[in-house]
């Protein structure tokens, strides 16, 4: 956190002072490291075997909250007979397809409630069936509990027997720490969380970046909320991004497969219509019953007067999505010319991702590629500057895709918002004009649409008929014509159609036309008629919540699920730890923050079996979007790839999964084709070492922030790796000299740097040493060098598709090799002399399963 | 005359992130120092110099062998953010014969540009290495103290910048005050090797005092700084006298084998 959030680390940083106890979990000795109190070295990828061990322990140990997990959490649910653990299908649970490599998920379900338990939103997108969809089947309210948590089919013993075997003996082996350091880590944890003390947990692309990626946050999940540290003070799972604004680019989405405001985008081969698009996403129960109201106020948005109940809302007019287009999967229909044109805007994908040979591969079989940047990228350069030409393997003329660069305007030359991780939305002022022909993207998307507009103004095509009714018509300023940011942030934030007043908030928000609304978990950013994320109170000023500095979503809340702050009956948990709580007499929920749940809901009310939609939250209910209402320790729906994490190793490792005969996640989206080849499973003689990748404070991702700035480059000026003294011995690695780097998919020349902050990993008598590269050179800019993503495959998730890029395994040669090797060019390695060992099921596909796919499977 | 300003620079809350290395280039417009990879730890900059007049030193305290995890706990990477340090006895200023290094009314040292005539006088005059002549123009070039900020009431930059408070500026005597305090809550918390560098002349007499004095955790040589700096003109006077002694020794030496050579042509 401090080598990549310097300045969020300030907080952390005044904790310390104040006593707080840092524990730095990292397979590097870092400047967060430096920091802690505590550096934890596990392997890079053991995270689920590590946090897993925690899990056990406070198990076995009995060291959960006990009243906070009966009622807060669906430990206490029963799940079906037929559902099988990993512990019995040797690292599968029940309902894997092997000739599809997918989940059938209803034996993960409830005992006693028909169909699926669907998890908060994408629940089309899961074709599930029963109990998620308002299609007058009964709501969730016939589960089966044991209070008591005796029962071995209640999900807390389900849990028990799932991570038994995550031993401390086990985590050490796994994870190459020692038994007496993950105690004290599961000491320290446990003994500060409770009552009085809340623990918290902060990750990044560590975490996230993995084939298993979204199930290492569940797992923190899970511990967190059997400690009690989630809706607290003090608690929670902070997601560090990547780069400013990245939380407001989900909330607002550049996904392909969500609308604003955390809706499911349509899909082509699901959704008919409206009623049927509201049918599959709209829950039976919690806060997602809602839905109607946010599609229809979004497409009286973009449609305005011309979308009306009769015709659906114009909702025919949405684009559809048709399977996966994640980015990963659109290069390679790019690199197999099935993708025309691309907008490469405010990123550098040669450099930032995967595969950077065949990211450039790709881009040379587009016809025409559009990049917007501050300068000349990597990705804007692709076809005069990239290592494959400098190194004579490609001849520019023999390129044919037309590039159009865009200079864009920095965001000191423009307004607008930044939401952070905490989901606070905060404005920033234009300082000065943009220079020559720099623009923001708000003008350029603006006065696309208008050109695109008076392009088809005359078209009596139907597939037209989108565009044309489009309302785009924000009010413009200045000679080159800016559209008003804030007349933006208005349409977010919704407006009563007939008045044009703004609205309070989403709970104005209606179905039937009459409000219109951009993103409805922004709506009540400007209400009042004021730019509420322009607010700049000081906090001294103010209470220690800070509710008048910027806005957060929803409803300006600090911190969600807060009415887990307080016990059952409403009181807080301890005076110490003391958050919101119910105020008997006012009849309503009160305290330092505005409640994150329904504000006049007393803690004693049980729904009725009649009840529908949002009655069926009861008091006691913290988790207003699930459908049950409660933290799920075990998710019988909404994963892809288990209702429990589990360990298994990355794509490429250096050993054997320990725990299971299956070695990898089972679901996970590879790409198996010549031009992103994959090492052996483990144990590669040709690829013996594990190389971990990561940024550098000094440098911006893949560096058109940083590079192309003297003081920025002369702080890290070349590509270097950093290596243990044992491994440079083994390899004859001279400090300060070159190395070159290289995996099946390609290779990098970097500097040496010799440190003992890379330690290698202790396995049974043997070491496996580690390699870490930063990743943020390429061959444009003040300074220059090889990409370090040149290395990496496309291997991915397939919850979110986010790719697996923080561990693999690669080889270190001395000196420097000089001709270009890609796989992407077609130079392919010697296949390892030992076979391609069991890495998964068979069926494993090439390309991954869509959700249409599925749907049609199923029918 | 205003109040004395100075830094107090905290090496225990130093991230290494050099956002004041950065911030001082931008404010004062210098030059990069060329694109070295030094293999200096995540030092790149290596040293202060003319044009770098914060620098973040980087220094990986060898671990002790035995179990991974083990000799990493016992592991540190200590960084701190080395600056010019405006000396109550500034070697620098006492040694500049054309009067442009001067104590401005904030009690710190500065280097007038248009007066500086590069003879480099100053550059072996400072005990710690700080002031630097640059090779393009010749003239020497160190840290103001951000002498255009204060004068609008401004803090400097690098302190500006600093996220965690590693670099504190204000008034010498509060931040004395503060430094005493914080030393003595570290020293609570057990962090016995915590000390405090040059904080005043009683400190250390071989430069007066600091104006931007240290907290540090180990000793000065690991930051390469000296253990007892000590400015030459403080010692000026004994070196004279050593100097008088010398050459009335000479002479005297001179004399007598003037006188024996004589001598010994007589004896011929």
């Amino acid at each position: 956190m401090a080598e990549c959030h310097p300045v969020g680390f300030r907080w952390v940083m005044e904790a310390k002072d104040r006593g707080a106890k840092i524990i730095h979990v990292d397979p590097r000795f870092t400047r967060t490291s430096a920091m802690a109190d505590l550096h934890v070295p596990i392997r890079a990828g053991s995270d689920i075997a590590f946090l897993g061990g925690l899990v056990s322990y406070v198990l076995t140990q009995e060291k959960f909250f006990r009243e906070y997990v009966t009622h807060y959490t669906n430990a206490a649910v029963l799940v079906r007979e037929d559902f099988k653990d990993t512990e019995e299908l040797d690292g599968l649970f029940s309902g894997f397809q092997e000739d599809k490599a997918k989940y059938k998920v209803d034996s993960w379900q409830y005992e006693g409630v028909e169909g699926v338990v669907p998890a908060g939103g994408h629940k089309e997108l899961l074709a599930e069936q029963g109990a998620g969809k308002s299609d007058g089947a009964p709501p969730l309210n016939n589960e089966v509990r044991d209070e008591t948590l005796q029962h071995p089919r209640c999900i807390l013993q389900v849990l028990k027997r799932h991570f038994a075997r995550y031993t401390p003996a086990m985590v050490s082996e796994i994870c190459g720490i020692s038994e007496e350091m993950f105690l004290q880590v599961a000491h320290a944890l446990t003994e500060n969380s409770g009552r009085e003390r809340t623990s918290a947990f902060c990750y990044a692309v560590g975490w996230t970046q993995h084939s298993v990626g979204v199930q290492y946050v569940r797992t923190a999940a899970i511990l967190q909320l059997l400690l009690g540290n989630i809706g607290r003070p003090g608690g929670g799972i902070m997601a560090l991004r990547g780069h400013a604004s990245i939380q407001g680019s989900t909330d607002i989405p550049t996904l392909f497969d969500l609308l604003p405001g955390y809706l499911p985008m349509p899909h082509g081969a699901v959704a008919h219509g409206l009623t049927e698009y509201i049918q599959g996403n709209k829950a039976a129960s919690g806060g997602w019953s809602e839905f109607p109201k946010y599609i229809v106020s979004l497409l009286k948005a973009w449609y305005g007067p011309a979308a009306t109940k009769e015709n659906d809302y114009l909702f025919d007019h949405l684009p559809k999505v048709t399977g996966n287009h994640s980015h990963m999967m659109t290069v390679v229909d790019m690199a197999d010319k099935k993708v025309p044109g691309y907008f490469i805007m405010g990123e550098n994908p040669v450099v930032g991702s995967m595969n950077g040979a065949l990211q450039r591969a790709a881009l040379r079989e587009a016809k025409w590629v559009v990049v917007r940047d501050l300068v000349l990228t990597e990705s804007a350069e692709f076809w005069r500057k990239a290592p494959e030409i400098q190194g004579g393997r490609v001849r520019s003329e023999d390129i044919q895709t037309e590039v159009f660069f865009f200079p864009a305007a920095a965001h000191t030359e423009k307004e607008g918002s930044f939401t952070n991780t905490q989901r606070l939305l905060q404005w920033h002022h234009k300082a000065v004009a943009p220079r020559g022909d720099c623009r923001s993207e708000l003008h350029f998307m603006f006065h696309l649409g208008r050109r695109l507009k008076a392009l088809y103004r005359d078209s009596t095509l139907a597939r037209d008929l989108p565009i044309q009714a489009l309302t785009w018509d924000y009010p413009t300023a200045g000679p080159t014509q800016d559209p008003d940011a804030q007349a933006v942030l208005r349409e977010i934030n919704g407006y009563t159609v007939a008045t044009g007043a703004l609205v309070d908030g989403f709970k104005q928000l209606k179905d039937d036309g009459t409000t219109a609304c951009g993103c409805w978990i922004y709506s009540g950013c400007y209400q009042e008629g004021v730019n509420q994320t322009a607010r700049r109170k000081p906090g001294a000023e103010q209470t220690w919540v800070a509710p008048d500095w910027g806005w957060a979503w929803p409803a300006n809340r600090r911190l969600l699920y807060s009415r887990a702050s307080a016990d059952p009956e409403g009181r807080p948990w301890s005076e110490r730890k003391k958050y919101i709580w119910w105020d008997a007499q006012a009849r309503k929920w009160t305290g330092y923050d505005v409640p994150d749940f329904i504000d006049t809901l007393d803690p004693a009310y049980r729904p009725p079996k009649s009840a529908r939609g949002i009655e069926c939250i009861s008091g006691i209910d913290p988790f207003i979007m699930q459908a049950d209402g409660k933290g799920w320790l075990f998710a019988p729906s909404g994963m892809l790839d288990g209702p429990l994490p589990t360990h298994y190793e990355p794509v490429e490792s250096v050993i054997q999964n320990l725990l299971y005969g299956q070695q990898c996640n089972p679901v996970r989206v590879e790409w198996r084709r010549r031009d992103n080849p994959y090492h052996r499973a483990w144990d590669d003689p040709r690829f013996p070492y594990i190389l971990a990748t990561y940024r550098l404070t000094e440098h911006h991702t893949a560096g058109g922030m940083s590079r192309w700035l003297s003081w920025l480059s002369e702080l890290q000026p070349e590509l270097f790796c950093e290596v243990s003294p044992a491994l440079a011995a083994e390899r004859n690695l001279r400090h300060g000299g070159w190395a070159t780097v290289s995996t099946a998919r390609g290779r990098v020349e970097c500097r040496v740097l010799v440190t003992e902050r890379v330690p290698g990993f202790k396995f049974r008598g043997r070491t496996f040493h580690q390699i870490g590269l930063p990743y943020h050179w390429g061959s444009t800019g003040r300074v220059t060098g090889d990409s370090t993503n040149d290395l990496l495959s496309l291997a991915a998730d397939p919850n979110v598709n986010i790719q697996e890029s923080k561990v693999l395994t690669a080889n270190i040669l001395p000196g420097r090799m000089g001709h270009v090797r890609q796989a992407a060019l077609g130079d392919e390695v010697p296949p390892a002399p030992n076979g391609e060992v069991f890495r998964d099921l068979p069926s494993a596909r090439s390309r991954p399963a869509t959700p249409a796919q599925i749907q049609k499977e199923e029918e | 005359m205003q109040s004395r300003k100075g830094f107090f620079t905290d090496s225990t809350t130093c991230i290494g992130c050099k956002a004041c290395e950065v911030a001082c280039k931008e404010w004062n417009q210098l030059p990069d120092d060329g694109f070295l990879f030094t293999g200096m730890s995540y030092d790149n900059t290596a040293e202060l110099g003319a044009s770098t007049w914060r620098h973040v030193a980087f220094v990986e305290k060898p671990a002790v062998f035995g179990k991974t995890e083990q000799a990493l706990s016992q592991f540190s990477w200590l960084m701190v953010s080395d600056v010019c340090k405006h000396c109550q006895r500034a070697g620098c200023l006492e040694a500049c014969p054309t009067g442009a290094i001067m104590r401005t009314e904030f009690d710190t040292v500065y280097v007038q540009p248009d007066i500086c005539n590069g003879c480099g006088y100053c550059v072996s005059a400072c005990p710690f290495g700080v002031i630097d002549r640059r090779e393009d123009d010749g003239r020497a070039w160190k840290c103001t103290l951000c002498y255009d900020r204060l004068a609008d009431g401004m803090t400097p930059a690098c302190a500006k910048a600093c996220p965690t408070s590693s670099i504190q500026y204000g008034d010498v005597e509060e931040l004395q005050i503060r430094a005493e305090e914080r030393l003595a809550q570290l020293h609570a918390r057990g962090a016995s090797s915590a000390y405090l560098y040059g904080k005043d002349a009683a400190n250390q007499p071989g430069t007066g005092g600091l104006n931007a004095f240290f907290l540090l955790t180990d000793p000065p040589e690991t930051y390469n700084l000296p253990p007892d700096p000590v400015v030459p003109t403080v010692v000026g006077n004994r070196s004279w006298r050593s100097f008088g002694f010398a050459v009335m020794g000479l002479a005297a030496v001179a004399v007598v084998s003037v006188l024996s050579s004589r001598a010994g042509a007589k004896n011929q």
